[in-house]
């Protein structure tokens, strides 16, 4: 069983560490300096160039960006959702940068564990 | 059995027909590959006009507001509208609306106010927990999930796994052992509120279907009132297993709408695409592809049609709905199977539904009762006997 966090290190936000990223489908998260999450997100089927293109772009609506981090996965859809149910149970409340999900729910997982 | 379709029929899969190619395929243009829910703007768009149609609510049975279609209609529509890319696990998004779980409907007068009717008016949502870790096949002799009386309550303690869509939930159908000497006849089935203290939901299972996904699912003793018995104290197997046999035939027709639509996008791509000088649809071996894909198609579509009129005509049809489970399940990824093998490297690529439908028809060969258990039914209905 793996962990329902997104442990993996952090990244600086700089173009170089951008461009070497893989062009893989998969999940990213977005934080301010201090480590503030800013946006979860994934790179989808739809993406130009996967992680790569979708952590630039999202990246770039953000002026407090500074760092992230990622995982590949093909499973990108159901970690997302599962990112998401993690961090609201974690704070209460989504990130920013997913605050407007209209109508549709977010699930709820129990925030004890890895 | 005479499948010739009368005049209203054939109007009503016209609609359906037309709905799904005009208004369904061309949103899936701008959504990611694996969504499965409409942005909702869309959505509401789109339920009014199903809502004018006359087929909101197909499923709902006539007394409790449905439309009143019989079912081999309702499958010939389900046949249909899964040709799209979601079509397999959300066909039309759910925009034709949900019946809620079957089992409610067996609920008593109080149940159905808290319950079944708040999910009809979309309100609330909830899940079907049978499989735990210990296994789902032969759920009667793996459930180890326990409730104890307590008073009035019950003290229900356990893991559930592979529980779709628990994690947005407001209340589930929940069967744990209330008598263990007393095998399948020990089984009660609860409604548990996903806000009742000791519940949690620990993961999500991820799996080739990357939504619609599954939960991992602890009870703690979690306190349910006696008022939350679904039916009888001990009878609850019997319940899940009327809801699965009347699942197989809906099940069956969402791989037969996904499979003829594969095997129209082979035919027209083997039609255009042209090697070593001429088109692949003048080749035998595509030919012959094309064929068994048609084999496939038209058997499991016969049976899946077969099983629907028995239930219409209030027959037995167990055997029918494990043969139609079971036949169109593995037609159905034969089919699509085929039809990527025909568009080469496209075939396997996100632009095309068919890498979704792939990974998602080969959960329906395990999902609501494995195929071999399906032919472990037919065996016991053909030969007789109650072997395992
Ligand atoms: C994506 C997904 C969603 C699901 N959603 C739900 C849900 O909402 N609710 C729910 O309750 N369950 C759900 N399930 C669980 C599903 O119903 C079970 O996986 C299924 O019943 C099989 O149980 P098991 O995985 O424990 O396999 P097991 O029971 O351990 O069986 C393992 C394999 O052995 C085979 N087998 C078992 N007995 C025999 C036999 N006598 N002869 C020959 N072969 C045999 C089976 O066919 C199977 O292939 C879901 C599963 C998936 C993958």
């Amino acid at each position: 069983m793996t962990g329902v966090r997104l442990a993996k290190p952090w990244l600086d936000l700089d173009e170089a560490v951008i461009a070497a990223l893989p062009g893989q489908l998969g999940v990213y998260e977005i934080a301010d300096a201090k480590g503030a999450t800013l946006e979860l997100g994934f790179a989808g089927g739809r993406s130009r160039f996967g992680l790569r293109s979708a952590i630039a772009e999202a990246a770039a609506k953000h002026q407090a960006a500074a760092r992230f981090r990622y995982e590949v996965t093909m499973q990108y859809w159901s970690r997302f959702e599962e990112l998401l149910a993690v961090y609201l149970a974690d704070h209460g409340e989504l990130p920013p940068g997913n605050a407007d999900r209209g109508d549709r729910r977010v699930g709820r997982i129990a925030a004890t564990g890895g | 059995m005479d499948f010739e379709l009368s005049p209203e029929q054939k109007l009503i899969l016209e609609t359906v027909r037309r709905f799904v190619r005009e208004e369904i395929e061309p949103l899936e243009a701008d959504l990611d590959p694996d969504a499965s829910e409409l942005p909702p703007h869309h959505r509401e768009r789109l339920v009014a006009m199903t809502k004018e149609l006359g087929f909101y609510g197909l499923d709902i049975p006539e007394e409790y507001g449905g439309p009143g279609i019989d079912l081999v209609t309702r499958t010939l529509m389900a046949f249909e509208m899964a040709q799209h890319r979601a079509g397999l696990y959300a066909p039309c998004y759910g925009v034709f609306g949900g019946a809620g779980l079957a089992q409610l409907y067996e609920a008593d007068d109080g149940q159905k106010e808290r319950y079944l009717y708040p999910v009809l008016r979309g309100e609330k949502r909830g899940f079907f927990a049978l499989t735990e870790p210990s296994g789902g096949s032969d759920p009667a002799r793996a459930i180890r999930t326990t409730a104890v009386r307590d008073g009035d309550d019950w003290i229900l303690d356990g893991e559930k796994t592979f529980i779709s869509g628990a994690d947005k939930a407001d209340f589930g159908i929940v069967f744990a052992r209330t008598d263990p000497e007393l095998g399948r006849k020990g089984i009660t089935c609860f409604l548990v509120d996903t806000d009742m203290p000791g519940f949690r939901v620990r993961r999500i299972v991820h799996t080739l279907r990357s939504t619609h996904y599954a939960a991992e699912l602890e009870f703690n003793r979690v306190r349910v009132p006696g008022r939350n018995v679904l039916g009888e104290v001990n009878q609850g197997f019997a319940i899940a297993n009327d809801r699965l046999s009347r699942n197989r035939i809906p099940y069956a027709a969402g791989c037969v709408g996904v499979a003829l639509k594969a095997q129209e996008m082979a035919i027209a791509y083997a039609k255009t695409r042209k090697t070593f000088g001429d088109y692949l649809s003048t080749r035998q071996a595509v030919q012959w592809m094309i064929v068994d894909n048609e084999i496939d198609l038209r058997t499991a579509r016969a049976l899946t049609l077969e099983a629907a009129a028995r239930a219409d005509a209030g027959k037995p049809f167990r055997t029918e709905a494990a043969i139609c489970k079971l036949v169109a399940s593995e037609g159905a990824s034969r089919v699509v199977d085929r039809a990527m093998q025909i568009h080469g490297g496209y075939g396997m690529t996100k632009d095309l539904p068919l890498e979704r439908w792939y990974r998602e028809l080969r959960i329906r060969r395990v999902g609501e009762g494995p195929n071999e258990i399906q032919r472990l039914i037919v065996a016991r209905d053909v030969i007789g006997g109650s072997f395992h």
